[in-house]
């Protein structure tokens, strides 16, 4: 029987997997597929809780940030393919420039 | 009424707050006339007050407005005017009129003309507070003013250098009024405790409220406050062991020596013991003790007085000594010859210190009885003014201070102390011998000044101002009676008993005969110049009493001077190493850290990413552990 800690476990294991592209992927198009992975890992949760409770919001919840990841991408890449115009490049350590 | 009692007290802030305008420019005589006629009117108006208060035998009570009123405190800034505090008023504004007027003549060269007015007045002004407050807390207010004021003058001229006191005896101004002012913190702190405890226990600190519940308190409680109040007086009045500070004081302008360092504020301590006399008369034990300290002072200061060489400081020891009997007759309860005392004494001992002023001016500065001699000629007003001071002073009859001091004496005889009335017979005689060689060694035999001093007399208006001092030192003790009925309808009734009264004329032939014996011990020895006796004056006796039987020195070694080391060591090893270096820590520690934290700003994105995923788990640990800890 697959139970609500099997999902969690799974949803933390893919957070993981996202937060470590995050940490250590230099790409800003990594970078962005490393935050969808993790998007999706909190929904996989979302989900999972909601049909533990029996209660719809956490599932209305997932379908929210679902419609707002996908616009975010909309406008991120927009903004990456207008970056990578003007540089040539996505690497984040060509970028620093907000040296301290 | 009412009027009279604030054009009385505001007439002289008026004054000073005038003068205060010119501060900063050069000299305006008009600034002194004025200053002088703002006190003149209040002169005025404490004497119709005065007439009032003896013609109705009634006080006038007025409370201006409140003052503090926080929770059960209520201080109000009420003025009392009574037997008492009429007498002082009136005898303050009298003697301040003259030295204001005296000192348009003396401070005519000194270029801070206007500000020596301005806190003149001021002083006056701090004076009339604390005598008519009809309260503690208004009398401290005063007793403050009068503080801040007297180290004002006495500092006067501030830009005097530093000499260390084995090239000079005398010091600078401004050491002068830092002394003056820090042992009348001491003594002030002594007068807060003793109103707390009044107030503590009474729960006010309004004068009749409190002689009114006095009978409610334990005898401890009003010895402590009794003691406190005291040592509040010992300063102002400078009584022993407090008492280096007056004659330091001497190095302000002679004006002021002769208002606040003679006449008025040094008397605000009796002041206090006679206002205050219900809480006195309730302590018998502390009564005695001040009777007993002032005959110490008395006989202790004219000790001094007898070898000294300095005019204006010879002149000061003998105002010791006249307040170590105003506080012996006060300590015996014989409460209204201590302010008789007060008023004569005021009178003569303001008219000395101007007539000494006069013969300073004439010598340019030159305070050296011994570098004197022969002034007579030159200066004979000054001299007859200064003679008849001394004959006062030293207790001649028909002269006022004949009256008053022979009543103080003989209260000790009537109170069966008799070593007390001992002593006070003693210091008579010395206090004769020491006027008049002060006034034989100025005035008579040859001259012993330099051949480039000029001796001329003082101008003529000073010399004028100066002569109802001169003839109240003459009259005032045929008042004494008069006065005696008129205070003694506030004040307790002081009666010699019939055994005194029948030794009345052997009394007063004792203290008589050693007044006289003083005299003309100084006639015999000084009238004819001066001869001076080598082997005396190195004698452990003389040396002794020419160094103030050291106690300047002693004060110097062991309380200074380790204050200064304790003062040194806490500084350099409390302030600088702990205190000043907790506080450079805590910046040195957050300029450190972040000059270390400088380094994650590196530009690059992904290290930043890093760093909030680092304080994300740590949010994530904390909240981890504040769950498990709830």
């Amino acid at each position: 029987m697959i139970g609500l800690s099997h999902y969690l476990i799974v949803s933390a294991l893919i957070f993981s997997i996202g937060l470590i592209g995050v940490l250590r992927r230099r790409n800003l198009l990594m970078l962005f597929f490393a935050t969808e992975v993790m998007l999706n890992a909190v929904n996989i949760a979302f989900a999972a809780i909601s049909h533990y409770y029996n209660d719809l919001t956490g599932q209305m919840f997932a379908f929210f940030i679902i419609a707002i990841a996908a616009s975010e991408v909309a406008v991120g890449l927009g903004l990456l393919i207008v970056l990578y115009k003007k540089y040539g490049t996505l690497n984040l350590d060509d970028f620093a420039s907000m040296k301290g | 009424m009412e009027n009279l009692v604030y054009i009385a007290l505001f007439a002289p802030f008026v004054g000073s707050m005038f003068a205060a305008l010119f501060g900063m420019s050069p000299k305006q005589t008009f600034v002194g006339i004025i200053a002088s006629s703002l006190l003149f009117i209040s002169f005025a108006a404490s004497a119709v007050l005065a007439f009032h208060v003896y013609t109705t035998g009634t006080a006038i009570h007025v409370t201006m407005m409140e003052w503090i009123s926080a929770g059960d405190l209520m201080i109000p800034f009420g003025f009392l005017v009574d037997q008492v505090s009429v007498t002082m008023m009136t005898v303050v504004t009298l003697v301040s009129t003259v030295v204001h007027i005296y000192s348009i003549g003396y401070m005519d060269h000194d270029k801070s003309f206007n500000r020596f007015f301005s806190y003149l007045s001021a002083f006056v002004f701090s004076m009339m507070i604390l005598v008519m407050s009809d309260n503690f807390a208004g009398l401290f207010i005063g007793w403050e003013g009068v503080g801040v004021c007297s180290w004002l003058l006495i500092g006067f001229w501030y830009h005097k250098e530093d000499v260390a006191r084995e090239k000079n005896p005398s010091i600078s101004p401004s050491w002068a009024a830092n002394e003056a002012f820090i042992v009348n913190r001491i003594a002030g702190l002594g007068m807060l405790i003793g109103i707390f405890i009044i107030y503590w226990n009474v729960g006010s600190l309004q004068y009749d409220v409190v002689f009114a519940d006095l009978p409610n308190l334990s005898s401890s409680v009003l010895n402590a406050a009794a003691l406190a109040l005291f040592i509040g007086a010992m300063g102002k009045s400078a009584q022993f062991p407090l008492h280096t500070w007056l004659t330091d004081a001497m190095e302000g302008p002679t004006p002021v020596s002769a208002l606040i360092h003679a006449a008025t504020m040094v008397t605000a301590g009796v002041f206090l013991i006679i206002r205050a006399n219900p809480i006195f008369s309730m302590t018998p034990e502390v009564s005695f003790f001040i009777a007993a300290l002032g005959t110490f002072v008395a006989f202790f200061a004219a000790s001094m007085a007898l070898v000294n060489r300095d005019l204006k400081r010879i002149i000061a020891f003998s105002t010791l000594s006249q307040l170590g009997y105003m506080f012996a007759a006060a300590g015996l309860g014989a409460y209204w010859i201590a302010l008789f005392h007060l008023a004569a004494h005021a009178f003569f001992k303001a008219l000395l210190f101007l007539g000494a002023g006069n013969v300073m001016h004439a010598m340019d500065d030159e305070l050296d009885i011994f570098k004197m001699g022969g002034l007579k000629k030159a200066m004979n007003w000054t001299y007859i003014y200064m003679g008849v001071a001394s004959l006062a002073l030293a207790g001649i009859p028909i002269f006022a201070g004949f009256f008053s001091k022979d009543a103080i004496i003989e209260t000790a005889f009537n109170e069966g102390t008799y070593v007390l009335w001992a002593i006070l017979v003693l210091t008579a005689g010395m206090t004769a011998f020491y006027s008049f060689r002060q006034v034989f060694l100025t005035f008579h035999g040859a001259k012993r000044y330099k051949d480039e001093i000029h001796p001329h007399e003082m101008y003529k208006f000073v010399l004028i101002a100066m002569a109802p001092l001169a003839i109240l030192a003459v009259i005032a003790g045929f008042f004494m009676g008069g006065f005696q009925t008129f205070v003694t309808k506030l004040l307790p009734n002081y009666e010699m008993s019939h055994h005194t009264h029948e030794l009345i004329v052997v009394l007063t032939a004792v203290v008589l005969v050693f007044a006289v014996g003083g005299i003309w011990l100084a006639y015999k020895k000084y009238a004819n110049g001066l001869k001076r006796d080598e082997k005396l004056e190195n004698s452990f006796l003389y040396k002794l009493l020419a160094n103030q039987y050291y106690i300047p020195q002693f004060y110097e070694e062991f309380i200074t001077k380790p204050y200064a080391m304790i003062s040194e060591k806490m500084w350099k090893d409390i302030d600088m190493k702990i205190v000043d270096a907790t506080v450079d820590g805590i910046a040195k520690f957050l300029y450190k850290s972040g000059d270390k934290a400088r380094a994650m700003q590196t530009g690059n994105l992904s290290n930043y990413l890093n760093w909030m995923a680092v304080g994300g788990v740590l949010l994530l640990i904390v909240a981890a552990i504040s769950a498990m800890l709830a």
